[in-house]
């Protein structure tokens, strides 16, 4: 690995200094939300920082449920087909 | 005479192409494939200059429209000879006729669906895609590819089918063959709802696209995620408008696949559980059915088309360069591949709708019809659906790909033919963004919806950015799921599980039966018909014995004295 050129991620400050910027950024987006008059058409969107709240919590509530979702349809890869070799490429 | 010339289908182009493509090979080949959507798209756009045209041509007492141009089909025109552009584009690096031609052909009827003007000729085109696609996943090679491209072929036929009946019922119900506005209190609204249902991709009936899209060729997923099922939205939208059945059918559509997608490994599966999604808001779109929703549905279509496109095309090159697909063998690619990753990225951007990218000019009508028409709790399961799609498909893919964990993968960046496609399509993901106003130009109803103001973009922007908050936190806490090697259970369990082990069971029962059966008709026939034979004709029975000759002699003499007695008194 000694050899090999360092890549922008491979070092972790990097990836510390971009996860931090994107705090930021979701911290003024939510403050956005007190300065800027969104207009609405429905009541729920009257709720501060609803669409922040929302993408948050539907995520999350997705990520979960398809982990418990995985105990029931998850299977070995050759569940189908026993007997098979695959192979990737575009014949030449 | 020119005005005739001009007015020829502009689909004829890609069959010309396609024969001549049999016949041709190396420079002169890739060359005329890349002339065949340029000449088709301008045939099309000469088309679309004049009034609306009807090609008619008549067989037995009904009158066939094989050509027929209006706003709504002219958009599905252009937008198929764009993505056909992209598509041939980033198949010229292999050398595969088969391909080549069926992809052409493929390209090609699907023009002609779309411009057909009768059930009898999109009955036609739809079988000739159903057989031309079919061999782009046949192309593959591999065993699987192999059932996949079968399973998909009678998926289809049996789609073209109901068609077929459909169109019958329609001709008994109404005396002519035009594709018109159905109902589904009709027979042949009901089986031609069918029958376009399993196109598009209906939940129940949508395995076939997580089935057969990643079994298929690199290239051959990248023409194949075009056309049947944008084919399918295009049918709904012109014969099913405003049916409220769509609003709750698409919904359901655009939730499910992404729990999937979630989960699942194969990178181009949760592509095409990505694309059921989207295909979800369109269909509620149409569903819904005012001029707003309509139109949101027709322009997420001709986005989504280029979208997915370009998320199968960088997929594909990343299977076609390094061999594997599955996220749990991927990782760290932005190394070496740092193009295809932009170009992945910006389809991502694309199809999570960020603002200045080309799924948020369009998805965002579909949203503010939903709303302007009451179906508040609609509106809320899509915005869940649209914050899913941006974190199985704007997120997993590039991270699971191009990031994540070093795989140690080092390759090489894609084909220059491949790059140029994707950059093709990255320009229209991002010009339609920033510019929509063309694109709303030929939407099939006119419109003054503008999508850029400061409400739309912030909660677009909130919605978003949290979403990759939850993902930023549940991986850095540890409890994103990680990529496993694995099947993941769904509805075609039943045909490719259910079915065969239960016939299989029923046969290794039925079996000793079957046996006892036989043995027993066995023994019946033998002692009732055999020993009988035996008894009379075998060897030392009474017909083959020998017998002396004085003893027939005898028979002989009885015998005419008998005669000669009874002569003798008549």
């Amino acid at each position: 690995m000694n050899d090999e050129k360092k890549y922008i991620l491979d070092d972790p400050k990097n990836v510390k200094r971009i996860i931090h910027a994107f705090y930021v950024l979701c911290a003024g987006l939510v403050a956005a939300d007190f300065f800027v008059h969104r207009h609405t058409y429905h009541d729920w969107e009257k709720f501060p920082a609803f669409y922040a709240v929302f993408g948050f919590v539907a995520c999350v509530i997705l990520v979960f449920l398809a982990i418990l979702m995985r105990k029931v349809v998850m299977r070995k890869e050759d569940y189908y087909e026993p007997v098979d070799t695959p192979s990737g490429e575009d014949k030449p | 005479m020119i005005d005739l010339f001009w007015t020829m289908p502009s689909y004829m182009v890609f069959f010309i192409a396609a024969a001549l493509a049999l016949f041709t090979k190396g420079h002169l080949r890739s060359l005329i494939m890349v002339a065949t959507p340029i000449i088709s798209g301008l045939f099309l756009w000469q088309t679309g200059q004049g009034d609306a045209v009807a090609v008619s041509a008549q067989l037995l007492d009904y009158e066939l429209l094989p050509f027929r141009t209006d706003k709504l089909s002219l958009l599905f025109g252009y937008l198929f000879n764009i993505a056909a552009f992209m598509a041939i584009i980033f198949s010229l690096h292999i050398r595969d006729t088969y391909q080549h031609v069926s992809g052409l052909i493929y390209a090609g009827s699907a023009l002609g669906a779309v411009f057909a003007g009768d059930y009898i000729t999109l009955f036609a085109f739809l079988e000739i895609m159903a057989v031309s696609s079919a061999f782009l996943i046949w192309a593959r090679g591999t065993e699987k590819a192999i059932a996949s491209g079968m399973r998909y072929l009678i998926i289809q036929v049996i789609s073209g089918l109901l068609l077929l009946a459909g169109a019958l019922f329609a001709v008994h119900e109404t005396g002519t063959l035009a594709l018109s506005e159905l109902s589904l209190e009709s027979v042949s609204g009901l089986l031609i709802f069918c029958a376009i249902g399993i196109k598009a991709a209906f939940p129940l009936v949508h395995n076939w696209v997580t089935d057969a899209y990643p079994e298929a060729t690199p290239t051959g997923s990248v023409f194949l995620c075009i056309f049947t099922t944008k084919t399918a939205v295009y049918l709904l939208a012109r014969s099913f408008p405003g049916e409220e059945v769509l609003i709750y059918v698409g919904v359901i559509m655009a939730c499910f696949p992404i729990f999937y997608a979630v989960i699942e490994n194969d990178l181009r599966r949760v592509l095409a559980y990505s694309m059921i999604n989207q295909i979800g808001f369109m269909v509620v779109g149409i569903g819904i059915g005012t001029e707003l929703a309509i139109n949101g549905a027709v322009a997420t279509a001709f986005n989504h088309v280029i979208y997915k496109g370009l998320l199968f095309m960088s997929m594909g090159a990343v299977l076609h360069v390094t061999g594997r697909i599955n996220g749990s063998d991927l990782g760290g690619l932005y190394k070496s591949m740092p193009k295809t990753t932009i170009f992945c990225i910006i389809g991502a951007a694309s199809i999570s709708a960020f603002p200045l990218f080309s799924g948020f000019v369009s998805k965002a009508m579909i949203m503010t019809a939903v709303i302007y028409e009451g179906y508040d709790w609609i509106w809320l399961a899509l915005l869940f659906a649209a914050a899913g799609v941006f974190h199985h498909a704007g997120i997993k893919i590039p991270y699971f790909a191009f990031y994540a964990h070093d795989s140690g993968l080092r390759t090489s960046e894609a084909p220059k033919n491949m790059l140029v496609a994707m950059a093709i399509a990255a320009a229209f993901c991002i010009g339609v963004g920033c510019y929509p106003y063309i694109l709303y130009g030929l939407l099939p109803y006119e419109t003054d919806y503008t999508a850029y103001d400061t409400t739309h973009v912030l909660t677009q922007m909130q919605l978003l950015c949290f979403s990759a908050l939850a993902f930023v936190w549940l991986n850095l806490r540890g409890f994103y799921p990680p990529e496993l090697r694995s099947t993941n259970l769904d509805v075609e369990w039943i045909y490719r599980k259910f079915m065969p082990c239960s016939i299989r069971c029923g046969i290794a029962l039925l079996k000793p039966a079957y046996c006892g059966v036989i043995k027993l008709a066995c023994t019946a026939f033998e002692f009732s018909i055999i020993r009988t034979l035996v008894r009379n004709h075998g060897p030392e029975s009474a017909l083959t014995r020998t017998w002396p000759i004085g003893s027939m002699v005898l028979w002989v003499a009885i015998l005419l004295s008998i005669y000669l007695i009874l002569n003798f008194f008549m």
